[in-house]
């Protein structure tokens, strides 16, 4: 498993790095999901090799402690961890 | 969240133990009974596919002496609880989350970044000169997870206190 799409109103380029263990990362896809938003996310910890090292470099660049979820919105901005309002204020309406 | 391997009875055994571990040792689990078993399954995924319980919300490399600091409960799991009444998952509440006087919000994450992590394996170096005498008759030895303490020879198999493993305790002294 790489990338996963989840379908919903298009409000650019919404990628998630996740791990699929992580109870916040899940509360986080849960309220992209319920708020209907277009978004990827990123399993990193079924991730090995050249792969995982690619993408946690690339999720380093928004978010340097390298902690998860990590949520990066159309290349612009960031938001680390489930703050629920932040995410939101940046995706609603 | 559920995964292959992983069943219910399971959840619930690693549940009770836990919840005996930590009312036992003046700790408390989350309340919230559906978060709290997701994490579970995320502890025990992890146990499952590393050998050891590491931080279901922390990015693992599978490597024990990399990840000791994070194998639950966590080395940060203290300061977090003192700082924001819970641990960075939130596996472990304060009293004052438990009794609802206090709301739990997102632990931001204390662990420093990958670059700045020590070298694997110094859990066992002494930290620097030694400020006391050269007559202290058994080394002492910290649990980096609760800061339990003792005096002897060797750190014990398991910290009496939060059940960290051997290789979780410092020299201290």
């Amino acid at each position: 498993m790489a990338i996963e799409y989840v379908t919903g109103k298009n409000k650019g380029r919404v990628v998630l790095y996740a791990l699929s263990t992580c109870g916040w990362c899940n509360k986080t896809k849960e309220l992209l999901r319920e708020m209907g938003i277009e978004f990827s996310y990123i399993y990193v910890d079924l991730l090995d090799g050249q792969g995982r090292e690619d993408v946690i470099s690339a999720m380093e660049k928004w978010n340097p402690r390298g902690s998860f979820p990590t949520l990066v919105i159309n290349d612009k901005h960031c938001i680390v961890g489930f703050h629920e309002d932040e995410i939101r204020e940046a995706l609603g309406k | 969240m559920n995964f292959f391997g992983v069943t219910e009875p399971e959840v619930e055994r690693v549940y009770k133990r836990l919840f005996a571990e930590a009312e036992g040792g003046g700790y408390h689990l989350n309340p919230d009974l559906e978060f709290t078993r997701n994490l579970l399954r995320g502890y025990i995924r992890n146990e499952q596919r590393y050998g050891y319980p590491s931080c279901p919300c922390r990015l693992a490399s599978g490597k024990r002496d990399d990840d000791l600091d994070i194998i639950c409960p966590c080395d940060y799991r203290d300061s977090d609880l003192d700082e924001y009444g819970a641990c960075y998952c939130a596996l472990y509440v304060s009293d004052d989350i438990l009794a609802k006087t206090r709301i739990l919000g997102p632990v931001p994450e204390r662990r420093p970044p990958r670059r700045e992590r020590g070298q694997a394996g110094t859990a066992m170096i002494a930290p620097g000169p030694s400020l006391l005498p050269e007559a202290l008759p058994y080394p002492i030895w910290r649990c980096k997870v609760c800061g339990y303490l003792c005096a002897r020879d060797q750190p014990p198999g398991v910290c009496p206190v939060c059940k960290a493993k051997k290789d979780r305790f410092e020299r201290f002294l």
